[in-house]
């Protein structure tokens, strides 16, 4: 029944997907406060909308990610709403505590951001309380903004975080962003929309945290740019837990000047359906990147990483994992692209992709895309897909383990791996309890 | 240690069992008393390690007929992670790797299971720290192996060395070592040979599978046994094991076709 349902939503004409994402603009357009009309930046993103059709199976860059269930509701812009202190208590780590900013639906709140351990200089908080930063140079500026979601984003997001560091500034504490979603009847889109800017010099670990309790049908479509200027250093943890109800549609890019160091890790637990755009681009010579992705899903998600490093200059280093634990009926899709351009001589890139299927139902759909254009460079990639080893899993219980143990035991591993790639302790341990429950 | 008065822990009755449809053991008979030690020799192919397989639980092989006790129980009942506990252990010829488990928390899960199992309570990170710096010493393993991945990039030698470390931990009353000394330098022979015999008491039994007599200068064994096509065809003293050594192991089979067939 539901499959023949998605059949024939999926066989929307052309037409039927202009004209909902028509509706989404113009909802989304309708509830843009007028402090942050960005009129400009705005009205470009729309112009590059009517140009785009709202993705289908057949752009290759969706092959493998049906959209027809959302094409399926009708979303409405998500206006101001408020959380109690206990909903956002339990998100807050103790690492983090004074450099919390709470969003919901897309807004910051005043309310439950807290603020007051941050050195002098850094902004962080909503782009509607510093209306003289001058961000044109900034948002929506990086590469990768023409496309429909991310366009979308900028054409209706109702507010945004900015977290801003001067040249030299060293933020001790963890930033951490608690981004919540709060579905309504009807079903809500919510924009949250954040800009990071590390000037020359400066370094920061920051952690984006979204979560939404409810199964409730809701539409997050989230664009975080990250602007690492000459030397500057940014760690970075995307935890994606949403609700069971929650189609996640997030963009992050990184723009990466000379000498900086991007680490970033992303671990996608929640959502119906989750796509991450993961895109860093290099504009100056001897960059670090290292990103790391962890997935673990089951029933009928779906989750999409499709990631993109753009190496255009000398001396680059890119190491990237991507492991996904796939249960039940759930389906993984990872694109690794690697765009090695002329100029990028004596770049040293690594990318390994490895799926543990738990189910013989669950679908894994892996794709390493490697282009090299220049000559002398080193690069690596692989990719696995495979279950949890009978063998192992009898050694284990040779030694007293039950089988059910065995199994945690090795899903844990799994995992781990990549979870140890998290700097803050309190959040690496409460994610490596959520696997360590799995089974 | 023979003592013909201590208590039988093992005892197998006319043991078949298959792999993939094919019948590898057919018809064998073992009976190992507290105190003692077997070693189990042969060919390859003659069922050794499908022997060995069978005591663990391993779910790839069949049992079709026979049956095994251990220590008064019917072992086929149990389930692998059950018949650990109640004191049977495999020293594997080829130890799993296992990437992302620290050979710690390894060690531990497998000791407090076998504490629950006992209905005791878990033991606590730091006193586990006390205990298992103490096993070390059985094998001379230094404490850095703690914390690298069970047998990840282990040499042969290593492996072997932490297979004899986690029966030193669980006190097994059946240790069962399948071809434990292959392919061990001499060095590494002497200590995982010498830990062997530091655990070896009066209480428990050991069975030794083996292609070489080699180890068996280093282990004593009271009983030598030869398998071939699937059961044990003759059994002898430590004695036996010096003679297939330097005469192969064509007579026995031959006397024990001409005995069959006689």
């Amino acid at each position: 029944m539901t499959s023949s349902m998605a059949e024939v939503r999926s066989r929307m004409t052309v037409d039927q997907r202009d004209a909902y994402l028509k509706g989404l603009v113009q909802r989304a357009k309708a509830a843009v406060p007028q402090e942050l009309a960005l009129e400009t930046m705005r009205s470009r993103a729309e112009a590059l909308l009517n140009e785009h059709a709202f993705p289908s199976a057949r752009d290759e860059d969706w092959r493998f990610t049906d959209l027809a269930d959302l094409l399926a509701i009708d979303f409405v812009a998500a206006g101001e709403s408020s959380v109690s202190e206990a909903d956002v208590a339990d998100l807050r780590l103790s690492e983090t505590a004074g450099a919390q900013v709470v969003v919901v639906n897309g807004r910051v709140s005043a309310e439950r951001s807290q603020l007051q351990n941050l050195p002098d200089g850094v902004i962080v908080g909503s782009l509607r309380s510093h209306p003289d930063l001058q961000v044109v140079e900034r948002l929506a500026q990086a590469s990768g903004h023409h496309e429909v979601f991310t366009a979308l984003n900028t054409v209706g997001f109702q507010d945004a975080v900015v977290v801003w560091l001067p040249r030299n500034t060293v933020v001790e504490t963890p930033i951490q962003i608690i981004y919540v979603a709060q579905p309504e009847e009807p079903a809500l889109l919510a924009q949250p929309r954040c800009l990071v800017v590390a000037e020359s010099g400066s370094a920061l670990t920051l952690i984006e945290d979204f979560s939404g309790p409810s199964a409730a049908p809701h539409f997050t479509n989230v664009v975080t740019e990250l602007w690492l200027d000459a030397n500057a250093q940014l760690t970075h943890s995307r935890i994606q837990r949403e609700g069971a109800g929650t189609f996640h549609i997030g963009k992050t890019v990184v723009t990466q000047a000379r000498d900086s160091q991007y680490i970033g890790t992303a671990v996608d637990f929640g959502s119906r359906l989750a796509r991450h755009n993961w895109e860093i681009y290099q504009t100056g010579e001897q960059t670090t990147t290292k990103i790391y992705g962890l997935g673990a899903i089951a029933a009928n998600q779906h989750i999409d990483t499709h990631s993109l490093v753009a190496l255009s200059h000398p001396h680059g280093v890119v190491e990237q994992q991507h492991k996904v634990i796939v249960d039940d009926h759930a389906h993984s899709v990872f694109n690794g692209r690697m765009a090695v351009a002329q100029k990028a001589q004596l770049t040293s890139a690594s990318q390994l992709n490895r799926n543990l299927l738990l189910s013989d139902k669950a679908r894994v759909d892996t794709k390493p895309q490697l282009e090299i254009v220049a000559d002398n460079v080193k690069c690596a990639h692989g990719a696995t897909v495979s279950q949890l080893q009978a063998d192992e899993i009898f050694y284990l219980q040779s030694r007293g383990i039950s089988a059910p143990q065995a199994q945690r035991l090795l899903i844990y591993a799994f995992a781990m791996e990549m979870l140890e790639t998290i700097a803050v302790e309190t959040l690496r341990s409460r994610l490596a309890e959520t696997i360590s429950q799995w089974s | 240690m023979i003592n013909e008065n201590s208590d039988i822990i093992l005892s197998v009755r006319d043991l078949r069992a298959n792999v993939d449809g094919t019948e590898i053991l057919k018809g064998l008979n073992l009976e190992v008393r507290a105190g003692e030690i077997h070693a189990i020799m042969g060919l390859n192919g003659s069922g050794k390690s499908t022997f060995s397989k069978v005591l663990a639980g391993h779910p790839d092989y069949e049992v079709t007929a026979g049956e095994i006790h251990f220590k008064g129980q019917d072992l086929l009942e149990l389930d692998p992670h059950d018949r650990a506990t109640a004191g049977i252990f495999l020293a594997f010829q080829y130890p799993l790797e296992i990437p992302g488990v620290s050979n710690r928390d390894f060690l531990r899960v497998a000791f407090n299971a076998h504490r629950k199992a006992r209905g005791e309570d878990e033991i606590d990170v730091f006193d586990f720290d006390d205990l298992i710096e103490e096993k070390l010493n059985v094998v001379r393993m230094d404490a850095s192996f703690l914390d690298r991945s069970v047998n990840e990039g282990f040499s042969g030698g290593e492996k072997k060395r932490n297979e004899i470390l986690q029966m030193a931990l669980l006190e097994p009353a059946l240790a069962i070592l399948d071809e434990t000394d292959s392919g061990l330098d001499i060095d590494a022979l002497k200590t995982v040979a010498g830990g062997v015999n530091q655990l070896s008491t009066p209480g428990n039994a050991v069975v030794l599978i083996t292609h070489y007599q080699r180890m068996l200068d280093y282990i004593v064994p009271d009983y030598v046994h030869v398998m071939a096509d699937g059961r044990i065809i003759t059994t002898g003293g430590k004695d036996l094991a010096k003679e297939l050594e330097s005469r192969g192991y064509e007579w026995v089979l031959k006397e024990f076709r001409t005995g069959v067939t006689a």
